[in-house]
């Protein structure tokens, strides 16, 4: 072996990841923040505007709709979302008939594409001819049109979301409760712990770094919602809605770049701002479950 | 999930670095080769948009190719919507410098934007084309010349217009179903509005129109030329959006009709759109020439006969047509020229109005028999031809600005949002004159 062999090689091994990250995570969110400072537009003029875009952008209240939209759709989604993977990775977790066929029947969403669930619900929601509005009609409510409103457009993203990932984490959350050692249990049990106690004394806290983890994914997730309210709105404006009852910060920025007025620069100080937003929200979080179980 | 398809992505787009990096390598000797091998077929890609029919360029393009050897055309429609995907995809290529067609169709809404950015077309006057000015009528030639005096691009449809009605549900609610006698119910926009009251009285279980934005396009189309010949923009390119009584009879008339429940509130161009077309759940809808080619396409082989075309409440007017442009980035401008040049001359014109009615804007082609004598048999063999031909004859030139298109969608969207009920009827305009300043930028 050569020197190189030693020193050099792992280098040279594991430069691909390294180069890859370079050029498609990198040079992309420099240049974005270098383009967010000119006010410039997709095939045309470019001047240096310094933080004009971001002065612009803060007092936008279409931005701030769309935050709001964000952060509503992500909490409508999220919460209901987390709860239920949590009861269904404990049901999971039991002495079940069919366990296996059980645990990957959760998983059966996430192997579908997300345009396709998108599609589907969206047929589902429909006014005129869909199954929700048929069920609807059958307890004699008029059919509500879906997109309409910020209320019932909200639940029919969520749902979409819900579907796909709500197995998904009950599953991780699933394997990190196999790893919690079954004396614990034992234990409680001759001390007389009931069952819902186990849970909320043993497996809850045993499962925070999980939990942190799932919640991150989650946030990082639903900041960034973009192909539900897209494929639910069944054109490409981007406009979330004829009144942005649905548009989400994602969809504002390309409705900013590729759509409306071709404002690239400004759509780049968007995408600078909602990473802003994505580290905030991720920081809340971890405060929040950090004290799950009541520890530290 | 995402992070695999990255991985991939990443894959390819390195693959596609190292070709270019080994192109790049060897440019000299491939330039070379290039005019060597001269004698090698040309292919030119045309690039362009619509739904239904489009362009109808399929037989034009079949007798060209047969007939030249060496230039192969590879005609594409990428897309059938325009502004949200056809019209941001051509100015990322253009942008990048690669990846357009060698002759692109444009949209009349986006021609303003495009004459603004001269840097991207070919000047087709170097190719010879300046001769073709005695072909078009004034305002189609004018808006292919660009910010730098230059020709960019010719024309290839105008919109004309009249209206389509479903002869089938016309006879259910016991109207009149002979053309001639339909255009007499509606002389002007209060016939229609009180012609589509009788229908709604009849519960057909249709409606009366589509949605909102048809017939507003329609409606604007005949005011503008009564009030200066602009629509949202004057010709010094200021937003006029709220002074121009065009815009306003336009929103006035369409609010109206959304009042009085005429309209199945679906929005132009979108799948539930195509599906009534061809279920028809509604009776009505204003038709410039190319929005036959659509209804033909949406409505299907089994729809044929059901669909008829009457005069127009309210005049002439034009909505829509397109133009054909070389971007500077072919490698074959004197190639694409001559398609373009062939496409947008007599032959490729009538071709593309027997395929897709889309009705010619070059004079001479509208003067040829096989246009103004032309019957379209999916409309129960009307004279398209004729029809037209009168409803573009004494058509003005609109003015419409940069930014025109950005506008046209934003207050649309309004249109719509109040057709379904998101915006009060109250606050409509007040939004949809917000929501133009706004996308005025």
């Amino acid at each position: 072996m050569t020197r190189f062999d030693i020193k050099g090689m792992p280098y040279l091994l594991v430069s691909p990841y390294f180069l890859l990250f370079a050029i498609f995570g990198v040079f992309p969110l420099i240049y974005t923040f270098w383009l967010s400072l000119h006010d410039a537009e997709l095939a045309g003029q470019r001047t240096f505007t310094g933080f004009g875009n971001y002065v612009e952008l803060i007092a936008d209240t279409e931005f701030w709709n769309a935050v709001f939209n964000t952060i509503g759709m992500f909490v409508l989604a999220t919460v209901p979302q987390m709860i239920l993977a949590l009861l269904l990775a404990n049901a999971l977790n039991k002495r079940l008939r069919g366990r296996l066929l059980l645990r990957l029947g959760v998983l059966l969403p996430m192997i579908t594409s997300v345009v396709a669930v998108a599609v589907i619900f969206s047929q589902l929601y429909s006014r005129d001819y869909g199954l929700f509005n048929w069920i609807l009609g059958l307890v004699g409510i008029e059919p509500i049109a879906w997109q309409n409103e910020k209320w019932s457009s909200w639940i029919a993203i969520a749902t979409m979301v819900d579907w796909r990932w709500t197995g998904y984490n009950s599953i991780i959350l699933l394997a990190a409760m196999q790893t919690i050692p079954k004396d614990l249990y034992e234990a409680a049990a001759i001390d007389g712990a009931s069952a819902r106690r186990q849970f909320w004394q043993i497996t809850l806290p045993m499962l925070r770094p999980t939990i942190v983890f799932v919640v991150f994914i989650s946030t990082i997730g639903g900041l960034t919602l973009f192909t539900e309210p897209v494929m639910f709105e069944g054109e490409q404006m981007m406009t979330g809605g004829t009144t942005g009852q649905y548009q989400t910060v994602a969809m504002f920025i390309v409705e900013a770049a590729f759509r409306g007025g071709f404002e690239i620069g400004y759509a780049s100080a968007a995408a600078w701002l909602l990473f802003v937003l994505i580290l905030i929200g991720t920081m809340i979080n971890y405060w929040f479950t950090r004290r799950i179980g009541g520890a530290r | 999930m995402t992070n695999h398809k990255r991985f991939v992505v990443a894959g390819v787009a390195l693959t596609a670095l190292a070709v270019t990096a080994a192109c790049g390598g060897s440019s000299t000797p491939a330039a070379s080769q290039s005019s060597a091998a001269a004698a090698e077929p040309v292919t030119i890609n045309v690039h362009t948009f619509g739904g239904g029919e489009n362009f109808g360029y399929d037989e034009a393009v079949k007798k060209w190719n047969a007939e030249h050897p060496n230039i192969q055309i590879k005609y594409q429609n990428l897309t059938d919507r325009f502004e949200d995907v056809y019209l941001p995809q051509l100015l990322q290529r253009l942008q990048a410098g690669a990846g357009a067609g060698d002759v692109v169709g444009i949209d009349e809404g986006a021609m303003g934007l495009m004459a603004a950015r001269p840097q991207f077309f070919t000047d087709l006057g170097e190719y010879g084309l300046q001769s073709r000015k005695a072909d078009f009528p004034a305002a189609k030639w004018e808006s292919g010349v660009n910010a730098d005096g230059k020709l960019f691009a010719l024309g290839t449809d105008i919109g004309g217009m009249t209206m389509c009605y479903r002869k089938d549900l016309f006879k259910k609610a016991g109207l009149p179903t002979e053309r001639e006698e339909v255009g007499k119910l509606w002389p002007d926009w209060n016939a229609y509005l009180e012609a589509g009251k009788k229908f709604s009285a009849a519960d057909t279980g249709a409606k009366w129109m589509d949605g909102p934005n048809t017939i507003y396009n329609v409606i604007l189309s005949q005011e503008a030329p009564k009030n200066g010949n602009v629509s949202y923009f004057d010709k010094s390119n200021k937003l006029v959006i709220e002074s121009n009584p065009a815009v306003k009879t336009a929103f006035d008339w369409v609010q109206k009709f959304s009042q009085e429940g005429l309209t199945a509130k679906l929005q132009a161009f979108s799948p539930p759109w195509n599906k009534a077309i061809k279920g028809g759940d509604f009776a009505t809808m204003g038709c410039p020439s190319w929005m036959l080619g659509v209804i033909s396409g949406a409505a299907g082989e089994a729809n044929k006969g059901n669909w008829d075309v009457a005069a127009v409440p309210g005049g002439s007017g034009n909505w829509g047509g397109s133009w054909l442009a070389v971007p500077k980035q072919t490698k074959h401008p004197k190639e694409a020229a001559e398609v373009l040049n062939y496409l947008t001359g007599k032959e490729g014109h009538v071709a593309a109005f027997k395929e897709a009615g889309a009705f010619p804007s070059s004079i001479p082609a509208q003067q040829d028999p096989e246009v103004s004598g032309l019957k379209n048999e999916y409309f129960n063999d009307v004279p398209t031809g004729e029809i037209f031909s009168a409803s573009v004859k004494d058509l003005l030139p609109v003015f419409l600005g940069e930014k025109h298109a950005q506008v046209k969608t934003s207050v649309e969207k309004v249109l719509e949002g109040m057709d379904q009920g998101a915006i009060k009827y109250d606050e409509a305009w007040s939004k949809f004159v917000a929501a133009g300043v706004k996308a005025a930028g």
